[in-house]
């Protein structure tokens, strides 16, 4: 649940939960777990074909739930279910407790549901006079200790079997030992009675299959099989984007979302429920059913030509099992009600922009929730997005309005950049990083040292360095982006000597601009579509076979946002693609393009790891070009563990949340430091900057290079 | 070999991962003697196993004072093989119950039945519960015996579309898919199984060609 204010109360909360030594391990081992398992429980099938058709058949029962509803309603009632619809989550809560007060019901018991989260049912029954248990295990102890999930799968994740022995042993009033196997037998035991005594139960739903006006429970515990057989009233609260046409629908999700949520190729159970069974506790023989759809906003959403595809979510809960923040601070803090990326999102349209607003600033924009959707939806774009519509209604804070205004010309802001050249000069003391900075710049940034402007940018050294081609074979032009212009202009430099001689003719365009990238992590959409336009001017695609970045970050935001943010221009459309499409990160024109061999190295056998840039292995899909590369430079390849997850930097973000930064960063050098390298390779500048400023302070000898310093170093000449 | 050899080993596989017990059996007289024997030589209400041992509030504790002899329960039985049965579980001084089973919601020690159809693929049974006593069966018992007829393999649930959307048309109708035992991981992740559900699950493969 969300109650900061602000910012700075959200990041004094993280902090807290940083100090939580019990959830930092139990997250970090579920982190690393998760991922083996979910890769063997996929082994051998076509994740990304499978991922495509669900995503294409959620997108066609999101443009027609009114339909769907339609059509559920009259097959279960046909078959004599009673169906509600709900506006709200009030209403939801009000339709129910009054089903309660009709059949006389007092105890009411319930299994897991995300959507009774989401409408705080059990607060409402409650306070109606109703005993309300929930079943589900993780639920059953939240419930005890009057908290919310953290986790939509696993929703007491964050607690330990010491608490819950503690837990039990005050239910029960019987001293329980710390195992878990008996713990689980004991809270067997004290539900059964629960279900016993029931009058009603409360399930939620995985699929409302319009075709039969059927429900599906998706479950392992079998309490769900309880909830749904023993009390005479059955309730299940559905939300419309549970709606699917078919069966078929159902049964290509079930493929998908056990393997994706806890690594299972199936659940222990699969409950299909069609009308008012047979039961022996009611008066008539059968059981009252009833189903309630839940809106609360679902309807318009399905209207929103960006966000519509948020209702694809099949809540299997993998976007916050890889999320690198999610690991470090669980989900209390990660969430309002629904947790991880997607939790991010709804929140806003579920819960209000209140509830959101800090939250949606607290993601480093990796893309690995995104690589494991069940759904296909673009996540981390979707979290920008709705900051920036935050920010729209609310205002630019002071700090995004110097940005934004800094940014929109390319001459005002190169001014700036030299102009803090100028200035720094008293904090460097003639070194490569800010040694003294004023306190006021260096607040919580003390886990890295910051690099100094370099002194003079790459664009002002171009006409020196740029290399004369006679007959070229291809036609380059170089987008260098902030951080290789102006604060590590020697790794472009470094580029320019590997491609040399090659007949390669290279451009640097003196009109380009940032990519624009910083501005849409702080929500200035605007202000990023307008630095993109720029970009797109600068740059005419028509007179270059390709655009090439050394900047992993850049690349990607040029190669997979430009078409989004500049696509629906149709002046500009055709240019915008042709731009991207031409768009190339460095190992894969080294790699792919020139065909660099081993002959054109004489590497030292120098023992080196490698950190995979997310905007590189994610953001472009390319995993093999420098690692293949590190080899035949003649480089000693250390594989180190997680070398694809994010390094914590994340731009702006790192200063947003510079304790959640330094914690992601340490993981990883420690996994570096762990592989014995002597050398750290990667793509990114960025990575370069919170990789090399993190060993600095911890005074590591291990050296940072960009693969094409790395690479120069060692050029046959 | 034939395909329902090669489907007899991938189900075999796949529902022995999730911890089921698999055997087979060549007709059914045997599958009852399975389960005889299986209740014979289980402890009643699996004291170490489901819960009475370990320190329960009253109400709870009471459930386990309800349990005496040791019961089968198997609802979905016609008349002949009921008898059969029934003559089996007298021997050994057990209880067969086909009725009733609200009368027995602590727990009963076996419920067997006769699945539909078995889904290779993923070890899993399908199983038309409409009937209340067959639900509950194949949820308070201890173990769940399920008799599985060879000839009602299939590879996977997409090579079942037809039947199972037959089955989701009957007005009412109550489908189980069950794969493996009740299962948690809810603390600290560490799988338990028999939650709320059977603790085991054996299934007996039926040479029914």
């Amino acid at each position: 649940m969300q109650t900061a204010r602000d910012v700075k109360e959200y990041r004094e909360e993280l902090r807290r939960a940083l100090d939580n030594e019990f959830l930092r391990q139990a997250m970090d081992s579920f982190a690393v777990a998760y991922r083996a398992s979910r890769a063997k429980a996929f082994a051998g099938m076509d994740v990304d074909g499978l991922i495509r058709e669900i995503a294409q058949a959620k997108d066609d029962s999101i443009s027609r739930l009114d339909e769907l509803y339609d059509e559920f309603k009259q097959n279960a009632e046909a078959a004599g279910v009673k169906v509600h619809l709900a506006r709200t989550a009030e209403e939801a809560n009000q339709i129910i407790a009054g089903i309660a007060a009709a059949a006389g019901v007092k105890q009411i018991v319930k299994s897991k549901s995300m959507t009774s989260e989401e409408t705080q049912l059990n607060r409402h029954l409650e306070a109606g006079g109703y005993e309300v248990t929930e079943t589900d295990l993780g639920e059953f102890i939240i419930q005890l200790r009057h908290e919310g999930p953290t986790h939509m799968v696993l929703p007491a994740i964050h607690l330990s079997r010491y608490q819950v022995a503690d837990l039990f042993t005050e239910v029960t009033r019987q001293k329980q030992d710390v195992d878990i196997e008996r713990l689980v037998k004991v809270a067997r035991r004290e539900l059964r009675p629960k279900f016993v005594a029931a009058d009603m139960g409360i399930s939620g739903a995985n699929f409302a299959i319009a075709r039969t006006g059927t429900i599906a429970l998706v479950t392992n515990e079998g309490n769900g099989r309880l909830v749904t057989t023993l009390p005479r009233v059955h309730v299940a609260l559905v939300g419309l984007d549970k709606l699917t046409p078919t069966l078929s629908d159902a049964l290509r999700i079930i493929k998908a979302l056990p393997r994706n949520a806890t690594g299972q190729a199936i659940t222990s159970y699969i409950t299909w429920i069609t009308g008012p069974n047979e039961c022996a506790a009611s008066p008539t023989g059968k059981k009252e059913m009833h189903v309630v759809f839940l809106d609360n906003g679902r309807r318009a959403l399905a209207h929103d030509p960006k966000f519509a595809q948020v209702l694809r979510c099949v809540r299997c809960g993998a976007c916050a099992n890889v999320c690198p923040i999610y690991r470090m601070v669980g989900g209390h803090q990660y969430g309002h009600i629904y947790i991880g990326a997607i939790g991010l999102i709804l929140t806003y349209f579920f819960h209000g922009r209140d509830k959101a607003k800090n939250l949606v600033q607290n993601c480093i924009s990796c893309g690995a929730c995104k690589s494991v959707c069940t759904a296909g939806i673009d996540l981390p774009e979707l979290i920008k997005a709705v900051h920036a519509r935050i920010q729209d209604e609310t205002g630019s804070s002071l700090s995004n309005t110097l940005l934004s205004q800094a940014l929109k010309s390319r001459r005002l802001f190169h001014v700036l950049l030299r102009s803090a050249k100028l200035l720094q000069k008293p904090f460097t003391g003639g070194g490569p990083y800010l040694r003294h900075l004023p306190h006021m710049f260096a607040k919580d940034q003390s886990f890295r040292a910051l690099p100094a402007l370099a002194d003079k940018p790459f664009r002002d050294t171009w006409e020196e360095i740029r290399p004369r081609v006679v007959n070229p074979k291809w036609r380059v032009a170089l987008f260098s982006g902030c951080l290789h212009d102006f604060v590590f202009p020697e790794q472009l430099n470094a580029a320019v000597r590997v491609l040399a001689g090659r007949d390669v003719a290279l451009d640097f365009p003196v009109d380009q601009s940032c990519c624009g990238l910083p501005a849409l992590m702080m929500g200035e959409a605007a202000v990023a579509r307008d630095v993109a336009r720029q970009n797109v001017m600068a740059i005419d695609p028509a007179k270059f076979d390709y655009i090439l970045t050394t900047c992993a970050s850049c690349a990607s935001h040029l190669k997979k946002a430009y078409p989004t943010l500049l696509g629906h221009d149709p002046q500009l459309a055709a240019r915008v693609a042709e731009f991207s499409a031409k768009v190339i990160d460095f190992s894969s024109f080294v790699q792919d393009v020139l065909k660099l061999e081993q002959a054109d190295f004489i590497g030292d056998g120098k023992k080196t790891a490698y950190h995979s840039p997310c905007h590189l292995c994610r953001g472009l899909g390319v995993v093999a070009a420098p690692r293949e590369l590190i080899g035949k430079a003649g480089l000693d390849y250390r594989q180190s563990d997680e070398e694809d997850v994010c390094c914590g930097f994340g731009g702006t973000y790192s200063t947003k949340f510079p304790e959640l930064s330094a914690e992601i960063l340490k993981k990883k050098l420690d996994h570096v430091v762990q592989s014995g390298a002597e050398l750290l390779v990667t793509d990114c500048p960025g990575c370069i900057l919170q990789l090399r400023g993190g060993l600095e302070r911890r005074g590591d000898p291990i050296k940072v290079q960009h693969i094409a310093e790395a690479l120069a170093e060692v050029l046959v000449k | 070999m034939t395909n329902i050899d090669e489907l007899v080993t991938t189900f075999t596989q796949k529902a022995q991962a999730v911890s089921a017990v698999v055997a087979e059996v060549n007709e059914l007289r045997q599958a009852f003697e399975y389960t005889v024997d299986l209740c014979d030589h289980k402890e009643a209400c699996q004291l170490l196993l489901a819960g009475c041992e370990a320190p329960l509030s009253p109400a709870a504790g009471d459930l386990c004072q309800r349990r005496r002899d040791k019961i089968i329960a198997a609802p979905g039985l016609d008349a002949a093989d009921y008898q059969a049965l029934d003559t089996l579980s007298r021997a050994k001084g057990l209880t067969l119950i086909r009725d009733g089973l609200r009368g027995y919601l602590a727990g009963i020690d076996i419920g067997l039945t006769v699945v539909d159809y078995g889904i290779a693929e993923t070890g899993t049974l399908v199983l038309n519960s409409n009937n209340e006593e067959v639900r509950l069966a194949t949820m308070i018992s201890e173990i769940h015996v399920a008799v599985l007829p060879k000839s009602r393999l299939r590879q996977s649930s997409t090579d079942l579309e037809t039947e199972l959307e037959a089955m989701m048309r009957m007005r009412p109708g109550y489908t189980a898919f069950i794969t493996g035992a009740s299962r948690t991981a809810d603390i600290e992740r560490v799988l338990a199984l028999g939650v709320h559900g059977p603790l085991e699950l054996h299934i007996l493969l039926w040479e029914d060609r």
